[in-house]
């Protein structure tokens, strides 16, 4: 125990996945900073990684003009930061993603409204 | 050398204090903001209850400073008749 | 003939000796670490603690005096202020958001730090050192009441400043000024004043108060500048506490510095973070600006913590760990700030805006590395889609930080390109912060941390919601259950400015104000 204490100090963590209805999923969307920050949603395991190219990322990105534009055979992913390369007929759990993950995916030559990475 | 600063309200009250930093300290710079004076001064400041006395021509207690401070940065040695800041114990 | 006898007058350490030293003395009842349980437990060793050397000598009676002279000016100006309805004076209305900012975000720190400095006047032993931490929790109630007196004008012609104390438990911007505190709250004595006393009241405190007392002097807010430089006071000697307890710790035992260093890296840091809303709010929330953040960071933050740093180098302290990131950082923070609340503001208790094209040039001018190359685009984007009635709003809830639970919209130090990501495993769970300096935070001491009440994350537990909540019934929307269990009014509190009730009854205000 590294926090120094007077007696044992121990408490569950706050956010372990039985407190969740679906597992957590953090994306980033790589030089895309109107959306400020990764965003944060829960995703259940047996969803397949389709359908975030599908419905996921669509509903959380395409109000941005280069959303249509992405070429999604071109799209790099990563996870904790490290390449990645999903299976889109697999699950996000059959992928390797699990509660509290963080993946990104960067669209090479798209760099958001007026190139400023926005 | 680094400056010491006191920052003080900019009332009527303040301004003989303002005055004997300035008359004791000749290496002070002075900066005016809304409502406030800021005085920068390399490596010492010292505010002197005497001299405060000479330009209002009345008892004063070191202590009232308090009362129309703002900031101030460096290290504190106070008594009955200077407080003076200094990068320097 | 009688000799003249002179009565000796004590001198101003003599009178502070007998009237705080004298109130000490060891126990015979009880053991004394069962009198004082919390002196030892954090590794700081205390040889002597008479070799510890009062900050300010205020005795009882002085302070009383100065506080009570303090007290009768100030409420003489707030009573002014509100019976003239000063508040017509202000320049603008949107400056009032940064007020809210205050009443939300630090008038409750007040009150936490009242908490904190009662502990630490019980758990010293140092009886001069109790003394100054009692007068320390009398202060900041002080400051808690007076900022919400001062501000409680507001209260009764503009919105989101109803509920402040609500919003702070619950709000999820104010999770990062809170968290902050249970944090210090929660630590030891020793800790709880490097925290506080020395990295937030006296490395920092300049950056917190200057900037929003002069931004009220240069608004046109009387009372709250009257506010500030009365607390301010106060603040001198709360700076001056934790510069002496810094040097106290460092000159009693060599083997305390790593201990002081390793807090001194923690505090800087959290404060640091903290003040990202600062640092937004005199860039973007005055409508006659002071200085920018980048300014005031170069003054107070460079050239005065540096010379601090530079003095305590005799000790064997170096700068802080997030020192040089925090220098990178100044070009940046307040734009990405900006940018996370006018995106997120129908979920925010105050009011965001596009600045206007003057504003832009002074923001350009500022920022000649950064504001044209990147931020001045994204905010005329955010224009365009207002003007269009498309304003832009992030639909999705933000990924916080573990530690500073802010949204990491922070960018790599170097790389203003680049989302700064970095993650731990601590137990088979998986925690995420903004930068290398909350991971180490965190790496130091998980178990403090694995207990982060994250607002994002309790809403999706559905602990966001008022007792009664049906999730599942037919259009449920979430973000107006979350908006009424905050208590923030949709429509009236959140949004942004230009349609906002604030900005029609100011202007019909003062246009009365100046008619007939």
């Amino acid at each position: 125990m590294a926090v120094k204490t007077v007696k044992p100090y121990r408490f569950a963590p706050r956010d372990t996945v039985d407190k969740f209805p679906a597992p957590i999923l953090y994306i980033g969307w790589e030089d895309h900073m109107m959306f400020v920050s990764p965003i944060c949603l829960p995703v259940p395991p047996d969803t397949p990684f389709q359908a975030l190219m599908d419905k996921i990322l669509p509903d959380a990105y395409g109000m941005h003009p280069d959303f249509a534009k992405i070429d999604w055979s071109k799209v790099q992913w990563f996870k904790s930061g490290k390449p990645f390369v999903p299976e889109p007929a697999k699950t996000l759990r059959e992928n390797g993603l699990g509660h509290k993950d963080v993946i990104r995916f960067r669209t090479p030559g798209l760099e958001g409204i007026g190139g400023a990475y926005f | 050398m680094s400056n010491v600063f006191i920052a003080l309200q900019d009332t009527d009250e303040a301004r003989p204090i303002i005055e004997a930093i300035l008359a004791d300290n000749p290496q002070s710079q002075l900066t005016h903001s809304p409502a406030m004076v800021k005085i920068d001064v390399p490596n010492r400041l010292v505010i002197r209850r005497e001299r405060i006395e000479e330009i209002t021509g009345l008892p004063f207690d070191l202590q009232r400073i308090h009362v129309n401070l703002i900031s101030l940065s460096g290290h504190i040695e106070e008594d009955d008749d200077q407080f003076v800041l200094s990068w320097k114990r | 003939m009688d000799t003249r006898v002179e009565k000796k007058k004590l001198s101003l350490r003599e009178r502070y000796h007998l009237m705080t030293r004298g109130l000490g003395w060891e126990p015979t009842y009880q053991p004394t670490e069962k009198v004082f349980p919390f002196t030892a437990y954090e590794g700081i060793k205390i040889h002597d603690w008479d070799k510890w050397e009062d900050p300010f000598r205020l005795t009882m009676d002085a302070y009383w005096k100065y506080q009570g002279e303090k007290e009768k000016k100030l409420y003489a100006v707030i009573d002014a202020f509100a019976q003239n309805n000063g508040f017509l004076s202000l320049t603008d209305a949107r400056y009032l958001n940064a007020i809210k900012i205050f009443i939300q975000g630090v008038t409750p720190l007040e009150y936490y730090a009242h908490r904190g400095f009662a502990f630490a006047g019980r758990h010293f032993r140092g009886e001069g050192l109790r003394v100054a931490c009692q007068m320390q929790s009398l202060d900041e109630l002080r400051h808690t009441q007076t900022e919400l007196h001062s501000i409680s004008v507001y209260n009764k012609f503009f919105n989101g400043f109803h509920n402040p104390l609500h919003w702070f438990d619950r709000v999820w911007y104010l999770s990062v000024p809170k968290s902050f505190f249970e944090d210090a709250n929660s630590s030891g004595p020793f800790e709880f004043l490097t925290a506080i006393s020395f990295s937030f009241e006296y490395v920092l405190t300049n950056l917190l108060f200057v900037p929003f007392m002069s931004g009220a002097a240069y608004n046109g807010d009387l009372s709250t500048v009257t506010f500030g430089f009365s607390a301010q006071s106060d603040e001198s000697r709360h700076m001056t506490l934790g510069i002496e307890c810094i040097k106290f710790m460092l000159e009693q035992d060599p083997d305390n510095v790593p201990i002081v260093q390793r807090w001194i890296d923690k505090w800087f840091w959290r404060g640091y973070r903290v003040l990202t809303l600062v640092g937004m709010m005199m860039d973007y929330m005055l409508p006659k600006r002071v200085m920018s953040w980048r300014e005031a960071w170069e003054i107070y933050g460079e050239q005065n913590g540096g010379a601090l740093f530079q003095d305590l180098g005799r000790y064997g302290i170096r700068e802080p760990a997030g020192f040089r990131d925090a220098c990178d950082g100044k070009d940046h923070i307040s734009h990405q700030a900006w940018l996370t609340f006018y995106t997120y503001d129908p979920v925010a208790a105050f009011h965001t805006w596009v600045p206007s094209d003057a504003e832009l040039d002074w923001l350009s001018a500022k920022y000649p590395e950064s504001f044209d190359r990147y931020y001045r685009p994204r905010l005329l984007y955010l224009r365009e889609q207002q003007a269009a009635g498309t304003p832009v709003a992030n639909k999705n809830l933000p990924l916080l930080c573990n530690v500073c639970q802010i949204p990491m919209f922070f960018t790599e130090p170097g790389d203003p390109r680049r989302i700064c990501y970095r993650e731990s495993v601590y137990e088979g769970e998986r925690y995420h912060f903004c930068s290398d300096h909350c991971k180490s935070i965190f790496d130091h001491e998980p178990e403090k941390y694995v207990q982060s009440w994250l607002p994002v994350h309790q809403i999706y537990q559905g602990n966001c919601f008022k007792p009664g909540t049906d999730p599942t019934a037919p259009g449920f929307d979430p973000i107006k259950a979350v908006l009424d269990y905050y208590e923030i009014n949709n429509g009236r509190d959140n949004l942004w400015y230009d349609n906002s009730e604030d900005r029609r009854n100011f202007e019909a205000w003062t246009a009365e104000a100046r008619g007939n």
